[in-house]
């Protein structure tokens, strides 16, 4: 045992070299063959599939699957990338039982999905670890466009401008592209680098110019932008943190979510990296789930959740929920934190019991109080600094079908745009679409978009 | 419980459920497994003359065709009769039926196409205790090529010559295996019973080739290269068994003959349909090989459970269902059903509606919320929907009362008349 695993505070090395490693290996590996195979054989082929609709990107499941059952994993990996050029990173992050294996039919059966997350992984990974790009771009249009952000949506967006012809540059904020592919999800979710070399793999097809550390505002303005090319599609994600709008928020190691998943996916080793003896994440989504887990596996001994809701408006799916607790973390609902205690750094937390009633969330007088060395907030975040002529809903910039938003040659899509649910598969859906208004306007040549 | 002993031609064995002539019965080690696992009879694999015994390849005998999972759907062999000397194999089938006597023994021949070959083989099985004969002339592949197997299987004239020369020569009772590989089973059959057989055996192997190795382009299995055609058999060639076998069970000339049912048999309910269309017992190879001799016990347990449950004798069961096959002009073109979906059961696949829109009758909608709904003014009852749904008993097809109007032509239900009174046949007669 490490020496430092029941150290108070928030301390590195909980746990040694090799318990970390063991921790943080790949969540759900990879189907084999013969795996693949008799998952596959499961698949209906049903008639206009539901999973096709319940995928934002409207990939062709069914037909990818009959792909791979007949031993063309290539081929169904060619109509997973046409719908959905992160098909890869999809596989892993996207929470499938919300999508497309809680459409599929045999949920109705037999209460047990087609494995298509896993099965897109199997045909997906095995294109691509041939290193070879399979897409060709169409002959060059001699325009250009600039997208903002090398995240999900942009990343989708560019690849499918490229594709067409035209010429794109991107401009990432941060050192590394990826957005939250490499910045925002669990490290066991996409282990041995995979979000850099799905990067590199969709970058493959040419005509793509990456420009890091290039933050909207600072160093690239959006009149710029549109003053210099032909299109501008705005795909930065968000940039900031909802505050837990608590007393004592301000204490040392009260910090955001996000920031803990960033510094751990960038950690060379984990062993340095600090982390709590009891740890209490406030929020109920998927960010939340990351970064309980992974405090539990970086070795704090008492990880909880606190949810101010019921646990069925969780943003966590229910598979995401239940690997939490699998894990040793432990879920509280209905409680909001009031006062955050401590002398210079956070001890404890003061909950109150919520009620949810017709005039929205109450905090009743039930109380009670958590240990807390390290705190972190997950409560959702928000868009900093918009460039200000682009009309805003809820805080997000404001689209109309296709990305476009209110100033002309400008799109958007991800999570930076209104009226998107903070997932992956939608962010790249919207930057594909995006992509085809764009060329559609650019060259007069119609949008073709799957589904 | 009911009683599953069977006298087949006055071969009596424990159940109906025999082991065929094939791998699986090419020696002692395997046959004493066999009985020890419970089967009723085995048909020992074809002997051949004295002599030198033929040879087999010594790369792949077996090809597959798999269905999902690698379930084994069907499977071809280019294997030949017994390639052990004939010495060793009468030898160990003293040995077994001595042990075994309540088992019923059967021995597979085939010889030459002479009289005095016949002849001497008959004697020399003479004193092994076995209970009977099969003559196998059936084998595709290898020995076909030599004159004998299915180059005697397919002339009914050499069928009725050879079965007489084993009846004058033998005491045995004497079952004629018979190929598909033919046009019309009944002349076969037929010949077999003009020769004096006691009865048939159907169906041998079916010519075929199971699949092309697309990288080396041969036929599987594939000998450094080349691919021969071969015997195939297993679940995938029963429809084609049943039917053959019922043509027998019906046909005026071979009705009556005894017939051992042959071709899939793998679950007891397989074997049940043999003995519907009229076989006396079954014959069983490729579910053997595939899972092992323990099916045997489920096959058992299976039919009893039936019987039991339909408080049915095993002699009900045979023949039962031979009255029912009829020629298709005798079908009653008056029966009308109409398709009907039990919106409890539906998993809302659309595999129905795929298949009705697109190579049907379109006689299904496809309603907001993945609802599939019979369009009985266009169902024409095809069943097409039934077998593609993935759900068992979600769809059924419901008979029309006698007066209900079918709403696909307007008419009201009719009672019984067929396509030999039907106003469009130009041969039709007028209704008695």
């Amino acid at each position: 045992m490490s020496q430092a695993r029941l150290s108070p505070g928030v301390v590195p090395g909980r746990l040694t070299p090799q318990q970390l490693a063991a921790n943080f290996v790949d969540v759900a590996p990879p189907l084999d063959r013969h795996e693949a195979h008799v998952a596959a054989d499961r698949c209906y082929f049903c008639h206009d599939a539901p999973c096709i609709t319940a995928c934002p990107t409207s990939i062709d499941i069914p037909l990818f699957i009959r792909q791979i059952a007949t031993d063309t994993p290539d081929a169904a990996a060619m109509t997973i990338f046409h719908a959905n050029i992160l098909g890869g990173m999809c596989a892993r992050v996207c929470p499938t039982e919300q999508l497309c294996e809680g459409a599929c039919v045999r949920m109705e059966a037999e209460g047990k999905p087609v494995e298509i997350g896993a099965l897109q992984r199997y045909a997906t990974d095995g294109l691509m670890a041939k290193r070879v790009h399979p897409f060709r771009r169409a002959p060059q249009t001699g325009r250009s466009v600039a997208v903002v952000g090398a995240g999900p949506a942009g990343l989708a967006a560019a690849h499918r401008l490229a594709a067409k012809g035209h010429d794109v540059t991107i401009f990432e904020a941060r050192p590394k592209p990826g957005g939250l592919n490499e910045y925002g999800i669990a490290s066991y979710k996409a282990v041995d680098g995979f979000a850099q070399a799905e990067v590199d793999w969709i970058i493959g097809i040419g005509g793509m110019e990456l420009r890091h550390d290039q933050v909207l505002g600072r160093d690239i303005t959006l009149d710029g932008l549109r003053a210099e090319y032909d299109a501008v599609f705005l795909g930065m994600g968000l940039g900031g943190v909802n505050a837990l709008r608590a007393e004592g928020e301000d204490r040392r190691h009260v910090l955001d979510a996000v920031s803990f998943i960033r510094d751990l996916r960038q950690a060379s080793d984990l062993t340095t990296l600090p982390v709590g003896r009891d740890v209490v994440v406030i929020g109920g989504g998927m960010t939340a789930i990351d970064a309980a887990v992974q405090a539990r596996l970086l070795g704090a001994e008492n990880v909880t959740i606190v949810y101010r809701r019921g646990q069925d408006r969780m943003g966590a799916s229910r598979h995401e929920q239940d690997h939490a607790t699998a894990s040793g973390v432990r879920i509280i609902c209905d409680a909001a934190p009031v006062t955050l205690h401590g002398n210079g750094a956070v001890a404890e937390i003061e909950f109150a019991y919520t009620e949810d009633g017709p005039d929205g969330l109450k905090l009743t007088e039930n109380r009670f109080r958590l240990r807390a060395d390290q705190v972190f907030r997950a409560i959702g975040q928000r868009l900093d600094g918009a460039p200000p002529e682009l009309q805003l809903i809820d805080g997000k910039i404001a689209v109309s079908a296709h990305g476009r938003t209110s100033l002309d040659g400008v799109w958007a899509g991800g999570d930076c745009a209104a009226g998107g649910n903070d997932l992956t598969v939608t962010a790249v859906a919207q930057g594909r679409d995006a992509a085809e208004d764009i060329d559609a306007r650019l060259t007069g040549r119609p949008v073709e978009i799957p589904g | 419980m009911a009683d599953l002993r069977s006298n087949f031609i006055g071969i009596k064995s424990p159940n109906p459920f025999w082991l065929a002539s094939a791998p699986p019965t090419d020696k002692e080690y395997n046959v004493r497994r066999a009985f020890q696992a419970g089967w009723g009879g085995v048909v020992w694999k074809t002997l051949g003359a004295e002599g030198p015994p033929v040879v087999n390849v010594n790369g792949p005998r077996y090809g597959v065709v798999h269905g999902a999972d690698r379930r084994v759907l069907g499977i071809n062999n280019i294997e030949l009769i017994t390639d052990r000397p004939l010495e060793v194999n009468l030898r160990e089938i003293k040995s077994v039926k001595r042990d075994y006597p309540d088992r019923a023994l059967i021995i597979s021949l085939m010889v030459p196409c002479d009289e005095d070959s016949w002849r001497d083989i008959l004697h020399r099985i003479e004193d092994t205790g076995a209970d009977g004969v099969e003559l196998n002339f059936g084998c595709p592949h290898g020995m076909a090529e030599r004159g004998m197997g299915s180059a005697v299987g397919q002339v009914p004239d050499y069928i009725e010559m050879v079965t007489r020369w084993v009846k004058t020569h033998s005491r045995m009772p004497c079952i004629v295996k018979l190929t598909p590989n033919i046009t019309d089973v009944t002349k076969p059959a037929a010949a077999a019973k003009r020769g004096g057989a006691d009865a048939v055996s159907l169906i041998n192997t079916i010519n075929s080739i199971t699949s092309v190795d697309l990288d080396l382009f041969a036929p599987q299995p594939t000998i450094d290269g080349k691919g021969s055609h071969g015997g195939y058999c297993g679940p995938a060639v029963k429809p084609i068994a049943l039917n053959m076998v019922a043509e027998i069970a019906r046909d005026p000339v071979t009705a009556g003959i005894p017939i051992s049912g042959i071709g899939g048999v793998t679950t007891w309910r397989d074997a049940a349909e043999f003995m519907a269309l009229g076989a006396g017992n079954v014959q069983v190879c490729t579910a053997a090989m595939t899972y092992g001799f323990k099916v045997v016990q489920e096959m058992i347990t299976g039919l009893h459970d039936y019987l039991d449950g339909n408080d049915m004798a095993l002699s009900d069961l045979i023949g039962r269902a031979v009255p029912n096959v009829r020629n298709w002009q005798e079908l009653n073109l008056n029966y009308v059903t109409k398709a009907v979906i039990d919106q409890d059961a539906c998993i809302s696949c659309g595999r129905c509606y795929a298949a009705c829109e697109d190579t049907s009758h379109q006689a299904i909608a496809m309603k907001p919320g993945r609802v599939f709904e019979v369009i009985e003014e266009e169902c024409v009852a095809c069943n097409l929907c039934v077998d593609v749904c993935p759900v068992e008993n979600c769809i059924s097809m419901r008979e029309l009362a006698v007066g209900e109007i079918d709403k696909r032509t307007g008419i009201p239900r009719g009672t019984y008349a067929n396509w030999t009174s039907h106003p469009n046949n130009p041969m039709a007669r007028a209704a008695e």
